[in-house]
């Protein structure tokens, strides 16, 4: 699947998620996080960049890691990403969302 | 003489004293194996005995009848590794090592959530990760009058993470056989997008929940259990009330892992994907569920690494470089209840596909398809694991790597 972001094609999974981290750009952020309703702040920033991080570093992502990631807690966590904020802020971050084997 | 040093006896650990007691030369090598317990589960069946479908003495034997007479057989308690140092302290002795392999596992770890391990543990809140979660749980369920059952997950990565899923199908099941299926209110709860995660998984089974008359809910991280309402509470303040609660809990590596140093925050040893070299040391290796590879924490991933890591202890022994050859590739049986199950085959790279197993075109196995030939797979699974698995033989016509050839790609 493709996504049209800013005339740029950008190839995502069949549920919009970047397959290629390194396409991401700031303007796309702004526009998924747009698309869900979300307008980033200087705290936004600092949690996308910081799960960026822990994908390259091989670290499976879950609240537990939010925890102690010593940027937010979990309670603004899901301020800043309501809904589901792991799933909205991975899309919004260019990584894979969380997922089990099927 | 120098030192190979297993740690832990378990399905990676096994497979490994197996594959290596015929390769490395004996008059060079001495190869010893550590672990503290004495029984060897069958993990797998730990999904069944809740169940009344396995009885507690087909999923455990002593340990020490599957590991080779050339191996030095220590069964005493892991105190911690110095791997600056190769040595290994036990309780009452210490090892030096040449080359070491971690194999120490994860297991379940309630105490991470706040009010799991609490009064109820075991009462209405059980596991059935353990030996001692899955009696308990068959126990219960024997008089257990309906009302009620909420099937969930704490977060990822767990161990076989198709389990949960198993579970609720199979206790979908179990109440219609007992003739009280209307008595039980079945739900999933996942921390994850959905009861599925990936799209062809999802495109494919999708109506199996709503066939079951299963409820899901999704996105719910657990930040505690409530002991007085019996509910389980998220982080976003959503509830779900239970009569019986079925979790699976955080999962973590063993703790000795932590005492060393040498994990992540999870207690999982940071590994090279391809080669199952530990990152920070030359001379170790991980396999199994100790590790923090992408790939699942099951049996048959073991199974495919084990085949990787025994040429690659041979290639460091000789100088070689290593082979960046491992995969991630999974196999696993996933049972869906009425007798039926799925089979899926994946890897790191490739979610899993539709189509036929081992034999392209043929079969006899469906992929990501519900069928009883791959139900009676899963239960032939427990004999080859321990006539076959465990002794390092290699199963026939299925290879360490995944192969694309029966599987339909797009």
């Amino acid at each position: 699947m493709d996504l049209n972001i800013t005339g740029i094609r950008l190839d995502v999974t069949e549920d919009g998620y970047l397959t290629d981290l390194s396409h991401w750009n700031k303007e796309i952020a702004l526009e998924i996080a747009k698309e869900n309703n979300i307008e980033l702040t200087d705290k936004h920033w600092e949690v996308l960049y910081w799960i960026q991080e822990q994908v390259k570093n091989d670290v499976a992502l879950s609240i537990r890691g939010i925890k102690k990631s010593g940027i937010i807690d979990i309670k603004e966590f899901y301020d800043l990403f309501p809904g589901g904020p792991l799933k909205i802020s991975t899309k919004i971050a260019g990584v894979p969302k969380p997922k089990s084997c099927i | 003489m120098k030192n190979l040093v297993i740690l832990g006896a378990g399905t990676s650990g096994t497979m490994m004293a197996n594959h290596l007691v015929s390769k490395l030369p004996k008059k060079e090598w001495k190869i010893t194996i550590v672990d503290q317990y004495k029984t060897h589960y069958y993990q797998p069946g730990f999904l069944f005995l809740p169940f009344d479908i396995y009885t507690e003495d087909q999923v455990k034997r002593v340990g020490k009848k599957f590991i080779p007479k050339n191996v030095n057989y220590i069964q005493k308690k892991i105190e911690q590794i110095f791997p600056k140092e190769n040595k290994v302290e036990l309780e009452d002795e210490t090892l030096q090592y040449d080359i070491l392999i971690v194999a120490t596992g994860c297991k379940i770890a309630p105490q991470e959530t706040e009010g799991m391990k609490g009064e109820n543990w075991r009462k209405n809140v059980f596991d059935f990760y353990t030996y001692e979660g899955s009696l308990a749980l068959r126990n219960k369920l024997r008089d257990w009058k309906g009302g009620k059952m909420v099937v969930h997950f704490t977060e990822m990565p767990i161990k076989c993470p198709v389990a949960p899923l198993e579970f609720v199908f199979l206790a979908d099941s179990y109440f219609t056989k007992k003739g009280m299926r209307d008595k039980v209110d079945l739900t999933y709860v996942t921390p994850l997008g959905g009861a599925f995660t990936k799209p062809k998984a999802t495109a494919a089974l999708s109506h199996l929940m709503k066939e079951k008359n299963i409820n899901v809910v999704t996105d719910f991280n657990i930040e505690r259990v409530d002991n007085e309402k019996n509910q389980i509470v998220d982080y976003g303040d959503t509830t779900v009330d239970f009569d019986l609660l079925v979790t699976v809990p955080t999962n973590m590596g063993d703790e000795v892992i932590a005492r060393s140093g040498m994990g992540d925050d999870l207690n999982y040893v940071p590994t090279h994907h391809n080669t199952l070299q530990s990152l920070d040391h030359d001379n170790v290796f991980v396999i199994g569920d100790a590790t923090n590879i992408p790939a699942s924490k099951a049996g048959s991933v073991a199974h495919f690494a084990s085949e990787t890591l025994t040429d690659n202890i041979l290639l460091y022994i000789d100088g070689k470089p290593l082979k960046e050859e491992f995969d991630g590739h999974a196999n696993c049986f996933i049972e869906t209840g009425n007798n039926k199950a799925l089979l899926i085959d994946f890897n790191y790279k490739y979610e899993p596909l539709e189509g036929t197993f081992p034999i392209a075109g043929i079969g006899p196995l469906k992929l990501l398809k519900e069928s009883i030939f791959n139900h009676w797979g899963k239960l032939a699974f427990r004999w080859i694991y321990w006539n076959m698995l465990l002794k390092g033989i290699p199963i026939p016509m299925v290879s360490r790597n995944m192969s694309l050839k029966g599987k339909k790609i797009n």
